[in-house]
């Protein structure tokens, strides 16, 4: 029986919740069904049925009726999603399945992998099936991993500054750094390198109030008015920048009142601080004076209340505050 | 007993209320006065005397089930959120249409009037101005302007003055058993709000409260001592808001959690229970509405405490013969009026009225008080 089965794969397991990686993987899953399919029917019987709907959704004796030989040939295929979600007789119902697969059908189940329903993965473990793993990405060092994969994928080299450069410029989100890496491959030529990067995505992602907050007290209007426009682009709320802005002048009052070679630690604890972060205060109070902090503390909190209602525009409330704790940066005395 | 005995020095206002009560009648009163002058108690006086068959008895049954807020012709409204919306005013103004059970009025209780949206106020309207014939409609707010001008102008406007602080002293020996100099202190303190005076004098972590209240004007001398005071004050009235509203959240967690049959066996409870995680996300939502009032009801009284310490420098600057709030505090308030110009005084006092509208505009209020605190700063 396995030799006439061709490459047919009958049961796909793919278990993680990388929304990305699965889709994937249970397209790669159906392509490769379909082939093998088409093969077996020798070309004439089209590539099968297909039936995707959620675990949940199936009742009992369905998964026979789906996987059962149809009378024009051609075989099926059946994408079960979000299998913890389904009930136990099922999942038993399941792994019978998986134990004794129908020749001419592939199954392809996804499972988010949490604790939810783990028997049915352990259990179909047992059984062999072929499963494809897809944890969530969340190490930076596993992002770049994903992406020189990325490149390998359409067999483009691209250099360690290059891969770090997208990282920066996209963000963490898989879907956009894949998107990402076949719009270079196939927008460029040769080596992918940090400087073609840079002419396509350039300064966008994680732009956040914080990073607003600190190029605005450090001094760096075009840095500050450049990402305060990223992030209100991305969808940060305006209060959230106030609130950055507010908390970037705030702790340099308090650390710039206390006694120079205080402990970083008590000190940050003293203020609400992390304490690595104190060391980095201590740097962006120079030049400030604390009669410049206080008014860009005014300022701020002048900004805050035109952005939740009281002013026109919370875009200009916001670019008119950067400006002026910016000035009053400049203003203080050496 | 007669139901005005309880407001102290109101002897104006309770005149017209008798008045009112022996025929003189409206449709729609609003009382108004600062805090602690007794607006609630007047209108509830002045419900209590409309419903009770001798005018005001104190005693009878009616009287005592209005004492109790159960009497079934007295509608009581107490916005307990941020704000009163249209939608309950809609229901509100439903239930007023409707006659009287027993008595001879329909009485609706507003408390906090000001608490209504604009939206509120405008299906409040149509009401006020055209009841059902036997309704009475009583509205409480700290001032007039606090409601806007078409629901004003359809009120009888009751102004309460603030009491003087002898009566307030008075009240609280005659009732609560405390000392008279005490009394009087703290009566002083509270600027004649007859509940506060009560707290300051019987609460010892009120009176911890308003003295670390009172060091802030002396602690902002540079930029970091007034940030760290602006986080103090902040931080202790969002204690205080805190113990105040957990008191209350979990009982009204467990009654409803009771209420849809949790921890209860057998038939039917599944189908009971379905709609309570709904019910319970509409609670908490409520729950922290209430929250965020009180929090900002607590600083705002902190905020009035720091005013009245300012107006006493400024008293003391311009020499004038007046009665101080803080005279606990005078060594204080010297040093304060002989070190600064009564200018510079009126600034701040401008700097935290300025304060109290950003914090009541949903600034945030670190930030908010952090703004007043650095005002404070000498030069």
């Amino acid at each position: 029986m396995l030799a006439c089965m061709g490459s047919l794969v009958p049961f796909t397991l793919v278990v993680g919740e990388e929304e990305f990686l699965v889709d994937r993987a249970v397209r790669e899953a159906l392509a490769q069904a379909r082939e093998a399919l088409a093969e077996l029917s020798g070309g004439g019987g089209g590539d099968g049925d297909l039936n995707d709907m959620e675990a949940s959704a199936l009742t009992q004796g369905e998964l026979t009726a789906l996987t059962s030989p149809s009378l024009f040939g051609g075989g099926s295929v059946v994408i079960l999603r979000n299998a913890q979600n389904a009930a136990k007789e099922i999942a038993a119902e399941l792994v019978k399945y998986a134990k004794s697969s129908v020749p001419d059908a592939a199954v392809i189940l996804t499972h988010a992998g949490g604790v939810k329903g783990k028997a049915l993965v352990t259990d179909l473990a047992k059984a062999k099936v072929h499963q494809v793993d897809c944890p969530k990405v969340t190490r930076a060092g596993d992002r770049a991993d994903f992406v020189r994969n990325e490149f390998r994928r359409v067999r483009r080299r691209a250099d360690p500054d290059a891969v770090r450069a997208l990282l920066d410029a996209i963000g963490g989100d898989l879907r956009e750094l894949a998107s990402a890496v076949d719009q270079l491959a196939s927008d460029t030529d040769g080596q992918i390198d940090a400087a073609v990067v840079a002419r396509y995505y350039r300064g966008r992602a994680e732009a956040t109030g914080f990073s607003v907050a600190d190029h605005a007290v450090e001094g760096r209007l075009n840095e500050a008015l450049e990402q305060l426009r990223w992030a209100l682009a991305t969808g940060t709320a305006p209060v959230l920048i106030t609130s950055a802005l507010a908390t970037g002048v705030r702790l340099l009052g308090r650390v710039g009142g206390a006694p120079r070679g205080a402990n970083a630690n008590a000190l940050a604890a003293e203020v609400g601080a992390p304490p690595w972060k104190i060391d980095r205060i201590r740097q962006q109070l120079r030049g400030w004076h604390p009669d410049g902090v206080a008014k860009a503390l005014q300022a701020v909190a002048q900004a805050d209340s035109q952005v939740k209602g009281g002013g026109v525009s919370p875009e200009y409330a916001l670019e008119r505050v950067i400006r002026q704790i910016v000035a009053y940066r400049a203003a203080s005395p050496r | 007993m007669s139901v005005f005995a309880e407001l102290t020095g109101q002897d104006a206002v309770v005149a017209q209320l008798r008045n009112a009560v022996a025929g003189a009648m409206t449709h729609a009163w609003l009382f108004t006065g600062p805090p602690g002058a007794g607006r609630e108690i007047a209108a509830r006086a002045f419900a209590s005397a409309l419903l009770c068959p001798y005018g005001g008895c104190g005693e009878c049954p009616s009287c005592r089930q209005v004492r109790a807020g159960t009497h079934a012709d007295l509608l009581l409204v107490r916005p307990q959120g941020l704000s009163y919306g249209v939608k309950e005013t809609r229901d509100l103004v439903l239930r007023a249409a409707g006659a009287p059970s027993g008595g001879r009025w329909l009485v609706v209780l507003f408390e906090d009037a000001d608490r209504s949206t604009e939206a509120a106020a405008n299906a409040l309207l149509k009401a006020i101005e055209e009841p059902a014939p036997r309704t009475v409609w009583l509205l409480c707010a700290p001032s007039a302007e606090d409601l806007v001008t078409t629901i004003r102008s359809r009120c009888r406007v009751m102004t309460l003055r603030v009491p003087p602080s002898e009566a307030v002293a008075e009240a609280l020996a005659r009732r609560d058993g405390i000392d008279y100099d005490r009394a009087l202190a703290a009566a002083r303190a509270a600027q004649g709000s007859i509940d506060k005076a009560r707290r300051l004098a019987l609460d010892a972590s009120a009176a911890a409260r308003r003295e670390a209240v009172l060091k802030v004007p002396l602690q902002s001398v540079s930029l970091g001592p007034a940030l760290a005071a602006a986080a103090t004050l902040v931080k202790s009235a969002e204690d205080e808001a805190k113990a105040m509203t957990e008191e209350l959240d979990e009982p009204e967690r467990g009654k409803l959690r009771q209420a849809f049959g949790e921890g209860s066996t057998g038939k039917g409870v599944a189908k009971a229970m379905r709609g309570m995680a709904g019910a319970m996300k509409e609670l908490e939502d409520r729950q922290k509405s209430r929250a965020t009032r009180v929090k900002r009801d607590t600083l705002d009284s902190a905020l009035l405490e720091l005013a009245a310490f300012y107006r006493d420098v400024l008293m003391l600057q311009v020499g004038a013969d007046v009665e101080l709030a803080n005279a606990d505090h005078l060594s204080d308030l010297r040093r304060l009026a002989s070190g600064t110009r009564p200018e510079a005084t009126l600034r701040r006092m401008q700097a935290v009225m300025k304060c109290r509208e950003r914090v009541a505009q949903n600034v945030a209020p670190l930030l908010a008080v952090e703004e007043l605190t650095i005002s404070l700063l000498p030069g």
